[in-house]
């Protein structure tokens, strides 16, 4: 069942968001930043835009996502549990010896993982050969590859890249989380990467670009409506983005990057995201009279 | 056992069996860094253009292509030169391929000091220590024409990562249709009891031909050909530890790490007992021809020979 109503999906992002924070603060450790940031990303792939299923997880024709940028897993995790795909109870055990839920994602053991990831910079190649694959059986099915701009260093994106577009790979989109800031501060000052200069180079290296607003509900949707449409070529969604989205004492800072909140700073995130859903709701009540 | 026919390079045995393979298995994809006139893979390329992937002068993303095309149900056999297929691309392999236990199978030529001439960068000696230091890896290494064969076949039934570790040097053939070949399981070649010479790839020639000297001096040895140094056949060492009075291993490879290391684990869990270690003594290698380096190097029959009879 695809949803697609704006506030809906702004309520599900937030629902990811307000998951993601509570994964970090149980598990103590984590990557907050740079999961809030894909949280809209999240909510629409998972909610509108993929062909799955959470009862076949399974499935040869389901639509793939590789999380190039592992360290996000708490996003994924986030989406799988609200997708349905394991209890929500299970997000308490994020980062747990106990648990399955791994710091980085771990397909042997997750349903609805698609590919173990981590090391940054793979899984752009992974999602070419699933994208080959589909083709070379005519299934039809999609692969999108989620990557940080910080991973953009690695040179092996860039092997990848020219391999989505030698394969005409138009089965695949890269959607990269342009929140411009990376571990030890922002990618344009660590390898002079910035959003124009990142749609520059996919551009030529052949892909179509599509750069948005990521934390923008409508325009991630408009943005993999085009890429759907698009034919012959790969696509690549430059998603600028703001790290810690919708925590405000996390917005920007790159502190968040990787640490998890204390109790007073856990309860004031959730207060903000309990806000944000109600005024979601006041929106739509607004927009119905 | 040995039969006197025109010498063959297991690189060679390869790609013929692979050809075959693709025309019998259709879920057989082969990948490519741009080597597969070196590779042999040209023969399945020219037959299965279709299920063939130039990857370029990319070995990276070849491996996470192939990881790709696992989890989609396909066989990926990678294939590029062993100093390629591990050691440049270690992290890619042990994240996208040897965590999640993809079914991949990378298919490795141009392993060791044999490769000659192109020297030290292209001499890969420390790959069976790097793969087999993966969990989920199994690490196979074949000696001639009809064991590359089948191992090329066997492993598409096997579902999970391999390296099958391959060379340019050209070997005679040891084995028969009639040979059993198993995974895991290691072949005794002869009974005899003063020594056992342990063996994998091109040392398995020169260890026969070095019993056959040996013979002719009195000394009655074994060779024990370990083609699966992953998981290792604990049960035949051990047996062969027993019933032998010296044990010997030789390798076209770093002493650290290899076959050498592989047995002395076993025999120190479960039998203690020295273990002469011949292979490349933690060194890079050097341009020259194959046998030369060999002679070199010492792990040539001469090499076999004179560790054997020197008292």
């Amino acid at each position: 069942m695809k949803i697609t109503k704006i506030e809906a999906l702004e309520k599900i992002a937030n629902r990811i968001r307000m998951d993601i924070i509570t994964e970090v603060y149980y598990a103590k450790s984590g990557h907050p930043g740079g999961s809030l940031s894909i949280a809209d990303i999240m909510a629409v792939l998972y909610f509108n835009e993929m062909n799955i299923s959470e009862d076949d997880p399974e499935n040869s024709s389901r639509d793939r996502l590789v999380l190039s940028k592992g360290h996000a897993s708490a996003a994924l995790y986030a989406a799988l549990a609200e997708k349905g795909y394991f209890s929500k109870e299970d997000l308490l055990t994020f980062r747990n010896i106990n648990g399955n839920l791994q710091g980085h994602p771990d397909m042997t053991k997750v349903k609805g993982v698609d590919m173990s990831t981590g090391s940054l910079g793979q899984g752009l190649s992974v999602a070419n050969g699933m994208a080959i694959a589909s083709k070379m059986d005519s299934m039809g099915y999609r692969v999108y590859c989620i990557l940080g701009d910080g991973e953009l260093d690695e040179g092996q994106v860039w092997e990848a890249a020219m391999t989505s577009t030698k394969y005409k790979l138009d089965n695949l989109c890269a959607i990269v989380d342009c929140n411009g800031l990376q571990l030890t501060g922002s990618t344009d000052e660590i390898k002079g990467l910035n959003v124009e200069d990142i749609e520059q180079k996919f551009r030529s290296f052949g892909f179509n670009t599509i750069t948005i607003n990521g934390n923008d509900i409508f325009s991630i949707l408009n943005a993999f409506g085009v890429a759907d449409m698009t034919k012959d070529k790969p696509s690549v969604i430059l998603a600028k983005t703001v790290k810690g989205k919708g925590i405000s004492f996390m917005e920007k800072d790159v502190s968040w990057h990787g640490k998890a909140p204390n109790d007073e700073e856990y309860q004031k995130a959730i207060d903000e995201l309990v806000e944000r859903d109600k005024e979601i709701d006041s929106k739509m009540v607004n927009e119905q009279k | 056992m040995v039969k006197e026919d025109k010498k063959i390079a297991t690189r060679e045995s390869f790609g013929r069996a692979l050809e075959e393979l693709g025309m019998e298995n259709k879920k057989v994809v082969v990948l490519d860094a741009d080597l597969y006139n070196s590779t042999k893979t040209e023969y399945f390329k020219e037959k299965y253009p279709d299920r063939f992937i130039n990857v370029g002068i990319a070995e990276a993303d070849m491996i996470g292509t192939a990881a790709g095309l696992a989890t989609c149900g396909k066989i990926p056999y990678a294939s590029t030169f062993a100093a390629f297929a591990t050691g440049r691309v270690y992290d890619q392999i042990r994240t996208s391929i040897a965590y999640p236990k993809l079914n991949v199978k990378i298919c490795a030529t141009h392993a060791g000091i044999t490769v000659g001439e192109d020297g030290a960068t292209h001499q890969m000696l420390e790959d069976i220590n790097l793969m087999r230091g993966l969990p989920n890896m199994v690490v196979i290494s074949t000696s001639d024409d009809l064991e590359t064969r089948w191992a090329v076949k066997e492993i598409a039934k096997y579902n999970g990562p391999v390296y099958l570790r391959l060379s340019r040097y050209k070997v005679s053939s040891i084995y028969d249709e009639k040979t059993k070949f198993e995974i895991g399981k290691g072949i005794q070649i002869g009974n005899g009891t003063d020594a056992t010479i342990f063996a994998t790839g091109v040392t398995v020639s020169e260890a026969i031909e070095a019993q056959k000297i040996l013979k002719e001096k009195g000394i009655d040895v074994r060779v024990v050909d370990i083609h699966t140094v992953k998981p290792i056949d604990k049960d035949l060492i051990i047996k062969c530890a027993k019933e032998t009075k010296k044990l010997i291993s030789v390798e076209d490879h770093s002493v650290i790490g290899g076959l050498g290391t592989a047995i002395s684990e076993v025999l120190t869990d479960d039998y203690p007992k020295k273990l002469v270690r011949m292979g490349i003594d933690d060194t890079f290698g050097r341009s020259g021809r194959a046998e030369d380096l060999m002679k070199y190097y010492g792990i040539d029959k001469n090499a076999i020979v004179e560790e054997l009879d020197g008292e």
